[in-house]
């Protein structure tokens, strides 16, 4: 880091400095040098920070008033929504914001896919996010049964037992994680420790991941190395705060209208019920961002199959670094992986549409198929892709092309496009 | 840059940073406001509590608003004494008559005006009551006589619905 | 950056289609015009005062409604009774109460602060009266069924004879709107089966829509309120979001780089 020389002005800043160096970290903050090509879709990071902390502000305030117990949870929700000062207000901000989160993390993810941040020397950073993103599955799924609904019921049922695929130990490991014999009290109560403390041990993930992001630095739309600081970066502070900043406020107004009015409708309306465990919904569907998952789930017809399906369909994700072998990071220059990278898209949002819908038939067939090209789009398509694609030729810097012209007129246009 | 520009840029910023401050400020209160008493807690009624069973010379403690309230059926010997004191005497001066309203009825809140514990009764130099955790004494009309306490023992409001019951809040 | 925020657009409608798609009905419910509905919907008072009087009058004696309290009756954005007038109907229940000095449990006039009283004393006992069924609490009723206001409005007014060839056992009934069609509840409502204290014409269908709107604030007794503090939300969000937008593109014209 090429400010580790920061010496405070005052006398007080340089002995607090000596003895604990905050100052140097906030100065490190401000200066960092950040590429200046950088596109919208490199604002996801700061709005994932603010998602974080709004579930963390908001949950703490509703774990005031909730009672985590099978017998008065679902009355403690609606004593949360009736009675307590803003309680209205604050819930749906929390369980809309946890749709808001996936929905800015699954952009992020996307964004590292299609501009190849996840490669050299990236890796890391990569791998703290897919942990990230796994606890953040885990604790939008334990949340999401302590209203103590009919879905909160049925999916904290069915989720648990997906561990007694596992042979042998599976069924101890089910009654272990209940505390029971079903899904009963000692679950909730449980449930709600670890849905509290999840979003702290993701904040510890999130100051490591920046970390790790803060030593190469950023990568940017080009996908090449760069020299910090130099004429292809500008500070931290105030570019790309305030153009986080813009991108935030755009996502606020969205954020904002899922809770003003229409602030049930990412929810399912049986977690309205209170959980009964003699009656299962009609249709057990788990929330938007879990759905791709759930159809690999569902098109593999054996239980423990399925349930590796589902795991590696996630765990896949971190050994990408390594399955995709081209040197060449940005699909900007490698027209063939631009178009895999969207069929990709398009496969997950397949995924998740027949992820919500009965398991039969014609749905079953495209969860099989979707399910099967997910699959080989990181098994084998990445992996030959790396060495058969013909790539464009890559720019020596982000300026370069713009300002002293390229041989190549194609990669000038390309790179005008990106600048868009 | 010309003056003018400077002056212009000026402005946008701040009023930028001026309207961002309200909407942090207008976040952070239902944050705040949560903590402050709920509706269902606002609305929680009144007491009514029968004495019709209580003799002279004894104290039933009732509970309201979750704490404590002392209610006192006083022989006419402490009547006298609590009406007997000089003014001069007290460190918060109340005359009894504006404590009781009828005499024979002494209705307060049990709490300790120092840090809220609640004090004993007929104990005390005073033949009132004592608080144990720091040695507040209050005399017959709970008012305070000696140790660190500032003020009387609070009067609720109150009222007699019947002559058996009396309704607190 | 036209780009961006039209990809963002096509997603964010991606993600609704799951949803509305998962919960497609075969039956187009009957349509009304809500005064909730839209960015400055409100309730509309009378409506609210008549739907209490038909829950109070037909649903309540197997409905419970536990989590709403008299109090709630005489609250900005309700039905909006006045005190005096909550406080009377709050008194015309019995509560019980207790335990008294001897131990005992005992009735009382209800107070504000009271929860509305249930008609049975347990699940058990609602199911027992009522051939097996239990007959929901209706608190947050309307959100717990996924037609919400449409899908209770239609039920209400859904009943007809079962089709040839259908065989309903005892008690049993037969409903458009129903899931499954088979409901154990009878048809309540006929026209002119309640005397609106304000005189309205007491239609099925009037009756019907008044008691769903009751029904709707009950599941969402802050609704105006959201509706108004979402309306100025957004509203400072846009000017604050311009603002910044302006001062963005101030600071990047100090590099010639554009945004």
């Amino acid at each position: 880091m090429s400010d580790q020389n920061y010496i405070p002005k005052s006398k007080f800043g340089k002995w607090f400095n000596d003895r604990l160096p905050l100052l140097t970290l906030a100065s490190h903050l401000t200066d960092y040098p950040t590429p200046k090509n950088l596109n919208y879709w490199w604002t996801f990071g700061g709005i994932l920070t603010f998602c974080l902390i709004t579930q963390i502000v908001t949950g703490l305030t509703l774990a005031m008033h909730y009672i985590a117990h099978a017998d008065m949870a679902f009355e403690s929700v609606e004593h949360i929504m009736r009675d307590v000062n803003y309680g209205w207000l604050i819930r749906y901000i929390h369980a809309n914001g946890a749709s808001m989160f996936f929905l800015a993390v699954y952009i992020h993810i996307f964004r590292s896919l299609f501009y190849g941040s996840y490669k050299s020397p990236r890796e890391i950073i990569w791998i703290l996010g897919i942990i990230i993103y796994l606890l953040m599955m885990a604790a939008a799924f334990m949340g999401y049964v302590l209203p103590w609904g009919q879905m909160s019921f049925w999916g904290a049922t069915v989720i648990t037992n997906l561990f007694s695929a596992i042979p042998l130990v599976g069924e101890g490991i089910v009654t272990w994680l209940w505390g029971g014999y079903s899904v009963d009290n000692p679950t909730l109560t449980r449930f709600f420790t670890l849905h509290y403390l999840i979003p702290f041990l993701i904040l510890g993930l999130v100051v490591l991941h920046i970390w790790a992001l803060h030593v190469p630095g950023n990568n940017n739309p080009v996908g090449i190395d760069i020299q910090k600081p130099s004429k292809d970066t500008v500070p931290f502070h105030p570019y790309i705060v305030i153009k986080d900043g813009f991108a935030l406020l755009m996502f606020m107004i969205v954020f904002a209208f899922f809770v003003f009015y229409t602030p049930n409708i990412l929810g399912h309306a049986d977690n309205y019920i209170e959980a009964n465990p003699l009656v299962t919904p009609a249709h057990i569907v788990p929330e938007w961002y879990l759905l791709p998952f759930y159809a690999i789930l569902r098109s593999v017809p054996d239980k423990l199959l399925g349930v590796i399906a589902m795991l590696s369909a996630i765990l896949i994700l971190a050994a990408l670094p390594w399955l995709d072998t081209s040197k060449i990071r940005s699909a900007v220059f490698r027209p063939l992986y631009k178009q895999f990278y969207w069929i990709l898209v398009a496969d997950v949002l397949i995924l998740g549409y027949v992820g919500a819908m009965p398991a039969e038939g014609l749905y079953l067939l495209i969860a099989r198929i979707a399910t099967t090209y997910y699959f080989l789009h990181f098994l084998v398509i990445l992996p030959i892709l790396g060495f058969r694609e013909k790539t464009l030729p890559v720019p020596m810097s982000i300026t370069e092309p713009v300002l002293g012209g390229s041989p190549n007129l194609a990669m000038a246009k390309s790179n005008e496009s990106i600048k868009r | 840059m010309s003056k003018n520009k400077t002056t212009r840029r000026d402005f946008l910023f701040t009023a930028t940073y001026a309207v961002g401050a309200v909407g942090v400020g207008a976040t952070v209160w239902p944050m705040i406001d949560q903590m402050n008493p709920d509706a269902s807690v606002k609305a929680l009624a009144s007491t009514e509590v029968d004495v019709s069973s209580l003799t002279p010379g004894n104290t039933i403690t009732v509970l309201w608003r979750g704490k404590p309230v002392f209610i006192r059926r006083r022989t006419q010997e402490e009547i006298s004494e609590a009406k007997s004191v000089k003014m001069e005497e007290l460190k918060h001066p109340e005359k009894d008559e504006d404590r009781a309203k009828d005499p024979e009825w002494l209705v307060m809140l049990g709490v300790c005006t120092h840090l809220g514990c609640v004090p004993l009764n007929d104990k005390g130099d005073y033949n009132g009551w004592f608080c144990p955790c720091h040695g507040s004494h209050y005399d017959i009309s709970g008012r305070i006589r000696k140790g660190p306490a500032p003020t009387n023992m609070e009067i609720p409001k109150y009222e007699f619905v019947n002559t058996n019951t009396i309704k607190i809040g | 950056m036209k780009n961006f925020f039209g990809i963002l657009f096509l997603l964010s409608l991606l993600i609704g289609i799951p949803i509305s798609s998962n919960s497609a009905e075969k039956v187009e419910y009957l349509k009304t015009d809500w005064s909730f509905k839209g960015l400055f919907g409100k309730f509309d008072r009378g409506s609210l005062q008549r739907g209490y009087q038909v829950y109070t009058e037909v649903c309540s004696s197997c409905h419970s409604m536990k989590y709403l309290s008299y109090r709630n009756l005489a609250e900005k954005g309700g039905p909006e009774f006045t005190t005096q007038q909550a406080k009377t109907i709050a008194a015309s229940f019995e509560v019980v109460d207790g335990p008294n000095a001897d131990g005992e449990m005992f009735t009382r006039p209800g107070k504000l602060s009271d929860k509305f009283v249930m008609p049975y004393e347990n699940v058990k006992a609602a199911q027992a009266a009522n051939g097996g069924a239990y007959p929901p609490d209706m608190s947050v009723l309307v959100k717990a069924r996924a037609g919400g206001v449409d899908y209770i409005y239609s039920l209400l007014q859904g009943y007809e004879d079962p089709p040839a060839g259908m065989n309903l056992d005892d008690g049993v009934y037969y409903n458009k709107y129903m899931y499954g069609n088979k409901i154990k509840m009878s048809n309540q409502l006929s026209d002119g089966l309640i005397e609106y204290a304000d005189g309205t014409n007491s239609t099925v269908e009037q009756m019907s829509k008044d008691v769903t709107t009751f029904l709707m604030w009950a599941a969402e007794p802050h609704l105006e309120s959201r509706h108004q503090m979402g309306f100025k939300a957004i509203i400072y969000l846009i000017i604050l979001t311009i603002l910044v937008y302006f001062s963005m593109k101030r600071i990047w014209s100090r590099i010639e780089t554009k945004v």
